[in-house]
């Protein structure tokens, strides 16, 4: 028998060639290219008076200098409008290169092309650009008081503004016994792969055709978005992703300036150009997220149960919207995770300011959502004196309310219609995990040793899987091997292992005779992205669809040379044969021979096959009517919604009563992304996306003054987490298959670092006894914060105020 | 991030680096480890027109002990410092100190001399040279000349040294007999620049403090000491905590940190007192 191998925690096929430096990124690539730099926007607001590339001229290895004017068509227009939304209803995109203003710092303005990088910076630091300043917008806070606007266009410095409402929420916060309100923060960060952004463009002059290698995450849309700019029939260029170091969701963003002008350039140079983004321009001139000002009001009942829940939210969406309004709809959705309150209102309003565009980084809004329904959760637990875990407990949706409504459009344009989870079972795994009852001891223990812990508990459900398709194309080989390929790309997920372990269940071959081609527009021409969590979801059925249909054919095929119906026959390590007779078998690309009437005899397997060739009949055509030669299946996947994955995590936090330092004892997490393909992989998912959760509770923010400059970009100030400050992570998996799809998998990329925001502040919250509305934190915020309590500015916890009146008494 | 043109020096006798330094004087930078020049290189924050290459200039990557020092060449690299035994026996210090120097890879490269003549104040090294009353021994066109560490810093990132001298090794000082000594810092995460950190030398006869000194890792504009005899002196493991509070009000009224993006300068001066408080019973405790 076959081992089976969906489901297994195989090791990643993939790691020994990129962990040996076998990997080949985009800067491997085109050594013999020319490279190019740009002038960037030093001012986050003005205007352009004149550029001066007089002085640059002179230097060495100068190949070429543009600026707008130059760019000729569509390339010189306003890049697109990814997404548009009825809500957005000031819309901006900027240029590819900067015409006449610029509106945040390090907005490319003018393009140099030299011999190598270094020529051209030598020739950009030689360039000169007078401007004339504008006043600057940095900050929600700023952006609100409109004194000053970033586009004229955009009144109030509000791009979209969106309500929606799913029962009366006026009425049912009126009539709640109690009412809590919150005001809450969450700062910027920013997705910063190891690997920047990239593009590497081949023109060749007899063909008039462009191949093109992007680190992107879809390179299906790169392709449309650069034949659509240079005016390239489809035909005419290629998109490829090579490997790719990191996405996390700042690559699904596309065209950005330099897909469309390294092409561009290649073209006019009739030359290759390559342009390796820097870890300075990632900072300035690529995406950031995350930041939200936030205002709760919640209306409750005795127990907890919310019976209203009105939210207003601020969305800081930098210079231009591209990508239009994805994240805000992400969190004013997702933000209910698995709660069910009786009327929820919210309402969101995108923001200019003068900094770098802001697009989805992994977890797309829903950390911040998360953040605010858990703080709320946390107060209503603290009011009513009531366990935390139970008062969300009370807010669950049960199993048996699955498929549940919320009755609100989702960021697919589709209903907010949960498909499965277990709440109450994923809630009673992690309180079990990370020992939640009994806390209480633990934490006496420890304040009498001096040491002051707190525990912290964060839910969460997430769309994954969004549409509208995926696509797979398996063809089999004479030799067995399988050739599968699926237009989606692929920055590290180990798609290589997944994607084969299907295939290899759904042919019954062995995994080594699988080969996995990801992100590349001459094998798969029709595909979406890796974004959203959705490459198993939406390739993974989609793969098992195309190798059913592979499989059929085969089995036909079997059946025919040996005579036999096909339901006798299954395949076993890559021989088709009949059940319970083993000599009557032929190897699996016999039949790959067989579909091919032009049967030179070059190989062994075509020799072969002969033995099975039989008789013709002459009156039919070689190639029946409704068959096509070769073993091959296709098949696209196209659900009618996202699936739901969810999440519980716990966190166990030391705070040091003296410096306030904060450190994380334990990390756990319960993770229900339905079936898995492969465990480990999962594993990987889970710790990644914590770790980068962590990033955003502790350690990482956009540090911008009021002038628009970016205080801290580099990796020196921006503080990623080492794997020195990421806690161990313990995680447990509750697998509810999704029945929307074949395989019954949800979503598992963004899932780790949704809820860490909000786990960590509940448990400082927890240690500290005052309340954290604010993320991320630092030991010297939280000092200050303790200062300010001592002051009694800040109010205690009602369960610390009933706790010393205990002690008092 | 590309380095601005440079032209790529490569002496291999002293007399030849001092030679070349003389010759190309302001426009000219020593490279020895790297591990701050050529960064600022990469962000052209320094364009230097010359690079003066001293790797392979023989004669300048030993560690020695001789009489009341550890000798530090030139080239020795942290990691050679912080691993020699022969330097561990007879001053510990060194190596409780460099294990807060950045990361493993970092130290593989960066030199402790060039660390000490970069002068950064958030730097461990420079701290560890006042608090042993190090000598730092310079090259130049004149000849050789030594100066005392506690004269060698002028200011953030300014030193006694001259255009076209070298430094060619620093002898840190050994303590007196029944000195203990440590060193803490804290840091955003792991190997970063330290908010605050401190050093001690506590000496003790027969149980008791006779003299006892710290000094401070960016909390202080230019590395120096801080006497804490008249705080310490008398004092026992059993009995230090009695001093805690003169201790940490020594230390607050001798730091003079300043605010940045990762910690305010409040926040930096109780962090200073009090890690070193703790460090003061730590070393007391052993």
């Amino acid at each position: 028998m076959t081992t089976k191998m969906f489901g297994a925690p195989i090791k990643r096929r993939e790691d020994p060639r990129l962990v040996t430096g076998g990997g080949r990124y985009l800067d491997d690539l085109g050594h013999t290219a020319y490279e190019a730099a740009f002038v960037r926007s030093p001012h986050a607001h003005a205007r352009i008076v004149d550029i001066d590339v007089t002085d640059a001229l002179e230097t060495p290895g100068l190949v070429g200098i543009w600026t707008h004017e130059d760019l000729d068509g569509p390339v010189g227009e306003n890049l697109p409008l990814l997404i548009p939304h009825p809500a957005l209803i000031a819309p901006a995109t900027g240029f590819a290169l900067a015409k006449d203003e610029v509106n945040h710092v390090g907005e490319a303005i003018v393009l140099v092309v030299a011999e190598n990088r270094y020529a051209a910076e030598d020739a950009v630091a030689r360039i000169r650009v007078d401007y004339d300043f504008l006043p600057v917008v940095v900050g929600l806070e700023t952006a609100r008081t409109a004194a000053n606007l970033v586009h004229d266009h955009a009144p109030g410095n509000i791009s979209a503004h969106l309500l929606q409402e799913v029962g009366d929420v006026e009425t049912a916060m009126a009539g709640a016994p109690h009412r809590l309100s919150l005001d809450l923060a969450i700062e910027r960060s920013a997705c910063m792969p190891m690997e920047g952004k990239g593009v590497y463009a081949r023109w060749d002059t007899d063909a008039e055709h462009l191949t093109l290698w992007s680190s992107t995450q879809t390179s299906t849309g790169v392709r449309a978005a650069v034949a659509a700019r240079l005016g390239l029939p489809l035909a005419k260029v290629d998109c490829i992703t090579p490997d790719v170091g990191g996405g996390f969701g700042v690559k699904i963003m596309h065209p950005w300036p330099e897909e469309v002008l390294i092409p561009w350039a290649a073209r006019l140079l009739g030359h290759d150009v390559k342009w390796t983004e820097d870890r300075r321009e990632h900072f300035i001139s690529s995406a950031h997220e995350r930041g939200q000002l936030q205002e709760v009001e919640v209306g409750f009942d005795d127990e907890g149960r919310v019976l209203a829940l009105d939210v207003k939210f601020w969305h800081d969406n930098g210079a231009y919207t591209p990508y239009g309004i994805i994240v805000p709809i992400i969190t004013a959705t997702q933000l209910l995770g698995p709660y069910k309150p009786g009327a929820y209102r919210v309402e969101f309003w995108s923001m200019f300011t003068n900094t770098v565009l802001v697009t989805p980084y992994r977890g797309a809004g829903r950390p911040q959502g998360c953040f605010a329904m858990e703080r709320t959760m946390d107060a209503i637990a603290d009011y009513l004196g009531v366990d935390r875990a139970e008062v969300r407990s009370r807010n669950f949706i049960l199993p048996e309310e699955m498929p549940y409504d919320h009755g609100l459009m989702f960021q697919d344009g589709r209903p907010l219609k949960y498909d499965s989870g277990d709440f109450p079972a994923s809630l009673a795994k992690l309180k079990a995990l990370v020992g939640w009852d009994d806390f209480a001891p633990y934490r006496e223990q420890a304040a009498s040793e001096g040491r002051r812990v707190g525990l912290g508990i964060g839910c969460y459900v997430e769309g994954t899987g969004v549409g509208p398709y995926e696509g797979a194309h398996v063809v089999i080989e004479t030799s067995g091997r399988v050739n599968v390929a699926t237009g989606l790309t692929t920055q590290g997920q180990g798609h290589q292992t997944a994607f084969a372990q299907i295939v290899a269940d759904e042919l019954g071959v062995p995994i080594e005779t699988v080969h996995v081609t990801t992100g590349d527009t001459r094998r798969m021409a029709y595909a979406v992205g890796t974004f959203a969590s959705r490459a198993a979801v939406m390739s993974g059925n989609a793969i098992a669809l195309a190798a059913r249909a592979a499989k059929a054919k085969a089995l036909k095929i079997a059946a025919d040379a040996l005579e036999v119906s096909e339901d006798d026959l299954e395949i076993i390590d890559g021989v088709i044969g009949v059940k319970g007779l083993p000599e009557a078998s032929m190897p699996i690309g016999t039949t790959a021979v067989l579909s091919n009437p032009l049967r030179y005899a070059f190989d062994e397997a075509a020799k072969a096959a002969t033995q099975f060739a039989g008789t013709f009949d002459p009156d039919k055509p070689p190639v029946a009517d409704d068959e096509e030669p070769g073993l091959e299946g296709k098949d696209f996947y196209s659900p009618t919604q996202a699936t739901f994955a969810n999440g519980m995590h716990a966190a166990i936090v030391e705070t040091d009563p003296v410096t306030a330092e904060i450190k994380i004892l334990r990390y756990c997490v319960i993770h229900d992304c339905g079936t898995m393909i492969n465990p480990m992989i999962v594993e990987g998912q889970v710790h990644g996306g914590v770790a980068q959760g962590v990033g955003g509770a502790l350690y990482e923010r956009m540090v911008y003054d009021e002038f628009g400059q970016l205080l801290n970009a580099s990796f020196m100030d921006f503080l990623i987490p080492y794997a020195s400050e990421v806690p161990h992570v313990e995680a447990d998996h509750l697998e509810t298959p999704s029945p929307l799809n074949p395989l019954g998998i949800k979503g598992a990329g963004e899932a780790g670092c949704i809820p860490v925001s909000a786990v960590i502040a509940s448990a400082i919250e927890d240690a500290e006894g005052f309340p954290i509305t604010s993320m991320p934190i630092s030991p010297g915020d939280l000092w200050e914060l303790r200062q300010q309590h001592d002051r009694g500015e800040l109010p205690s916890l009602r369960r610390t105020t009933a706790e010393s009146a205990k002690e008092k008494s | 991030m590309k380095p601005a043109p440079f032209v790529h020096h490569a002496p291999r006798t002293l007399d030849e680096a001092v030679a070349v330094l003389a010759e190309v004087g302001h426009d000219g930078k020593v490279l020895a480890g790297g591990q701050s020049l050529i960064p600022m290189l990469s962000m052209r924050l320094a364009a230097p027109a010359h690079l003066v290459d001293i790797n392979g200039v023989a004669g300048l990557d030993s560690l020695t002990v001789d009489g009341g020092y550890v000798r530090v060449g030139a080239t020795v690299r942290h990691r050679g410092v912080e691993r020699s035994e022969e330097g561990y026996a007879v001053l510990p210090l060194l190596r409780q100190a460099l294990l807060n120097v950045a990361h493993p890879a970092i130290r593989n490269r960066g030199t402790t001399v060039g660390s000490i003549a970069h002068a950064d104040a958030a730097g461990e090294m420079p701290s560890i040279a006042v608090l042993t009353d190090a000598v730092i021994e310079v090259r130049g066109p004149q000849g050789s000349r030594e100066i005392a560490a506690g004269e060698f810093f002028t200011g953030p990132l300014e030193t006694e040294l001259a255009a076209d001298e070298l430094v060619t090794a620093v002898r840190f000082g050994r303590f007196a007999p029944g000195t203990r000594t440590g060193f803490v810092e804290s840091a955003r995460r792991s190997g970063d620049y330290a908010m605050a950190g401190v050093g001690v030398a506590l000496t003790a006869a027969e149980g008791t403090v006779t003299a006892a000194r710290a000094s401070f890792v960016s909390v202080t504009d230019v590395p120096d000491v801080l006497d804490l005899t008249p705080v310490l002196a008398g004092a026992s493991a059993g009995d230090i905590a009695s001093r805690s509070d003169d201790l940490v009000t020594a230390v607050r009224e001798h730091v003079a940190p300043e605010g940045d993006i990762h910690a305010t300068a409040d926040y930096r001066r109780m962090l200073a007192a009090e890690l070193t408080r703790r460090l003061v019973a730590e070393v007391m405790s052993r």
